[in-house]
């Protein structure tokens, strides 16, 4: 335990040894954030992977099904499989696509993907960059991931790609905003951007002093912004039912009809990550993130509550995928614009008065 | 609009925000997850089959090992897929038998209509359905192929014709 | 180290900039815009300026350029008709921009200039946090410019919209609400009907 907990000054002290007292530093941050980085994203690749193995599962199931059971002990090697698959896949490149927009495409769809991640509070003190501007961050972040689908629906010069593409920005944009106002409320109600803070905010309050902390956490009071947030989360990354940028029976895969291989899996793990994305940051925001529900269960490490949260959400959007049948295109757009953002704006102010009341809670 | 039609318009428009059809979508579902599956793992287990199955054909022989075939060609005509090609000539005994008796597995519809037209049931389609070719020609069956088949299922062939025959 | 990143940044800036102007294919140009944008917002946030840079990608990178880019797809523009007037324009594009340049210069290494004579901020403390700092500033002191701001883009987009928005008479579409409303009784009549006895 004590050689775990000097180790980092430990390799400070190295690193300055052998670089310099002026290169030291800088060199021993870089070292530890690269290796932080990974630590992050090495077992968000094993969620992401396995999250593909529980949508077929759990769909399986609610279809009365088994779901894939054939690879490895009830199909645990599934997911690799279509991992080495798809890496082994030829990567086909039109001749008529823009070479280099082609490629670049799918790392601008993974890379704010996963650099969101860097903010997330795991548990308490456990996280890459506990920076101020937390929450501004996420929102810069989950906005790039639209660049990804407009560039390889353009450089793919397809049609099929390219309305795909249309689609899926449009969409994005819109929802964009409802989930935006959605966090601004909370944001409101924490008085913070810090998600540490955010996180620590929703374990205070009268029923947190009764034990009972998730009752105090912001579902509760902000049922209507949990509701848009997750709402116009499952919009934002073109799943079910708001998946029309791959209806199959109208637009093929939408912008990734031209892509094949590594390059095809590169999109798909961009989506899963985004789902889990905003699985995390529904528990962070709305469901006290690594706090215990009870405070009697508080003895169960904090790490395993964040998970199971998360994974629950996450749960959630392959619920909707097994129920609701795909939105027609007019309908998303009018549920979006006309009803979201509506609802949204009339919270934020009904917050905002509240919060000017006697009963304001989050004093 | 009366008075009336407007309050149910409201309250239509609130019950709207409830989201109350959707919980009802989501709770069927729910319910099915904890349902058996129905899932039939192939290769391990399998689905009861008819005695009236349509598989795999085959050309059945006499017990006394005698081939039932009298190379009548009446499957070769009624066959609508023109699956079955037939060649007969006269053997020494004196019998017309059939010295080609092929069956094209991919142009088959398997309709049934040999087995249906043969006056002395001896082109039948077994309850096999688990084979495979890996090249082309894989599946043109010739005689002797048909009678293999015949030979090996026989009993299986003839309990399945027994079982049916009450219905005939 | 500081002053690695911040050419590092101003490299990629410059020419990132240069090419959004060069680029035959309107669609780079866009993308390279996007480039210059959040190079940009690196070099705030050398500056500690973090509520702009994040900021800066939010709003313009994040949604104007998308819309931006939207458009520029969407067009199919003929790229040697746009390079024609290139040469015609060259010289009074040259002159606008080298007299920018200048007003720039002037302005901040003038004589009269004093931004070199503002000290340096000094180091802020650990839980400074730029966001909120902007927030007081905004909402006190200069509340009335800001809300005025705030109103005059509002009016731009309602203008904007009322100018754009046109509705034709022919045109078809459903309306998602009046569906939603529609039930089963409104469509289907269940009507029992009593059984006829035959004749005869």
């Amino acid at each position: 335990m004590e050689l775990i907990a000097n180790f980092p000054g430990w390799a400070h002290h190295l690193s300055e040894s052998v670089f310099g007292p002026e290169l030291g530093t800088p060199i021993y941050t870089l070292v530890k954030t690269l290796v932080l980085i990974i630590c992050i994203v090495v077992p968000l690749m094993l969620c992401i992977a396995y999250l593909t193995l529980w949508e077929r599962k759990l769909i399986g199931w609610m279809q009365i099904r088994l779901g894939p059971n054939r690879v490895g002990p009830l199909g645990l090697l599934q997911p690799i499989a279509d991992g080495i698959k798809l890496l082994l896949k030829e990567i086909i490149i039109p001749s008529g696509s823009n070479k280099g927009l082609f490629i670049l495409a799918p790392i601008m769809a993974l890379a704010p993907a996963l650099s969101a991640w860097a903010v997330i509070p795991f548990a308490p003190e456990v996280v890459l960059a506990d920076i101020n501007a937390g929450l501004l961050y996420l929102l810069a972040m989950t906005s790039l991931g639209v660049y990804g689908v407009i560039i390889a629906g353009w450089a793919s010069n397809s049609k099929y790609a390219f309305l795909g593409a249309m689609r899926s920005a449009a969409q994005i944009v819109a929802y964009e905003i409802a989930m935006g106002f959605a966090l601004v409320v909370v944001l409101m109600v924490s008085g913070s951007l810090n998600l540490s803070e955010i996180v620590n905010g929703q374990g205070r309050g009268a029923f947190a002093d009764m034990g009972l902390t998730f009752l105090s956490w912001n579902w509760l009071p902000l049922l209507p912004m949990l509701v848009v947030y997750f709402v116009s989360g499952v919009a934002e990354t073109n799943r079910a039912p708001f998946d029309v940028v791959e209806g199959e029976s109208e637009i093929v895969a939408g912008h990734m009809v031209e892509y094949s291989g590594m390059m095809f899996a590169l999109f798909f793990l961009a989506e899963y990550a985004n789902m889990w994305m905003i699985a995390t940051l529904t528990v962070v925001m709305f469901f006290g993130g690594w706090q215990a529900p009870v405070a009697a269960l508080s003895w169960v490490p904090s790490i395993f509550w964040f998970f199971g949260k998360a994974a629950l959400v996450v749960s959630m959007f392959l619920w909707f995928r097994a129920t609701f049948p795909r939105y027609r295109y007019d309908q998303i757009m009018r549920l979006g614009w006309k009803v979201f953002i509506p609802i949204t704006l009339i919270w934020l102010v009904v917050i905002g008065i509240w919060m000017q009341t006697p009963w304001n809670i989050w004093a | 609009m009366t008075e009336q039609a407007r309050i149910g318009r409201f309250r239509e428009f609130f019950k709207g925000f409830l989201l109350l059809e959707l919980l009802k979508g989501m709770l069927l579902t729910g319910r099915h997850l904890f349902r058996r599956s129905i899932t039939i793992q192939f290769p391990e287990e399998k689905t009861p089959i008819s005695p009236r199955f349509r598989g795999l054909h085959a050309l059945r022989r006499y017990p006394n090992g005698e081939e039932r075939c009298i190379g009548c060609k009446l499957c070769e005509a009624v066959c609508p897929a023109l699956a079955i090609t037939i060649e007969t000539a006269e053997r020494d005994d004196g019998t017309r038998r059939t010295t080609r008796y092929d069956i094209d597995l991919t142009k088959c519809i398997f309709c049934g209509f040999c087995e249906e037209s043969c006056p002395v049931d001896s082109i039948v389609e077994t309850g096999m359905f688990e084979y495979h070719g890996e090249k082309r020609g894989d599946l043109y069956y010739t005689k002797e192929m048909l009678l293999a088949v015949g030979d090996r299922y026989e009993e299986k062939i003839a309990s399945d014709r027994a079982r049916d025959s009450a219905y005939r | 180290m500081e002053v690695f990143i911040f050419y590092f940044f101003a490299t990629i800036l410059v020419v990132a900039a240069v090419c959004v102007v060069t680029m035959r294919n309107p669609v780079h140009s866009a993308l390279f815009l996007v480039l210059a944008f959040f190079t940009a917002s690196g070099i705030w946030m050398l500056l500690r300026a973090e509520f702009l840079a994040i900021a800066l990608v939010l709003v313009y990178v994040g949604a104007v350029m998308v819309l931006f880019l939207f458009v520029v797809m969407m067009l199919d523009i003929n790229l040697d008709r746009v390079r024609e007037g290139f040469w015609t324009y060259l010289p009074l594009g040259a002159t606008i921009g080298i007299l920018i340049a200048v007003e720039m210069a002037l302005a901040i290494a003038g004589p009269r200039s004093h931004i070199g004579s503002i000290p340096a901020p000094a180091d802020p403390a650990a839980n400074y946090s730029n966001t909120h700092e902007l927030g007081l500033v905004l909402y006190t002191d200069y509340l009335y410019p800001f809300e005025l701001a705030a109103v005059v883009l509002l009016v731009a987009m309602i203008a904007a919209i009322a100018l754009t928005l046109r509705k034709r008479k022919d045109t078809k579409y459903q309306k998602p609400s009046d569906q939603v409303k529609a039930s089963s009784t409104d469509r289907v009549r269940l009507v029992s009907m009593p059984v006829e006895k035959k004749e005869g």
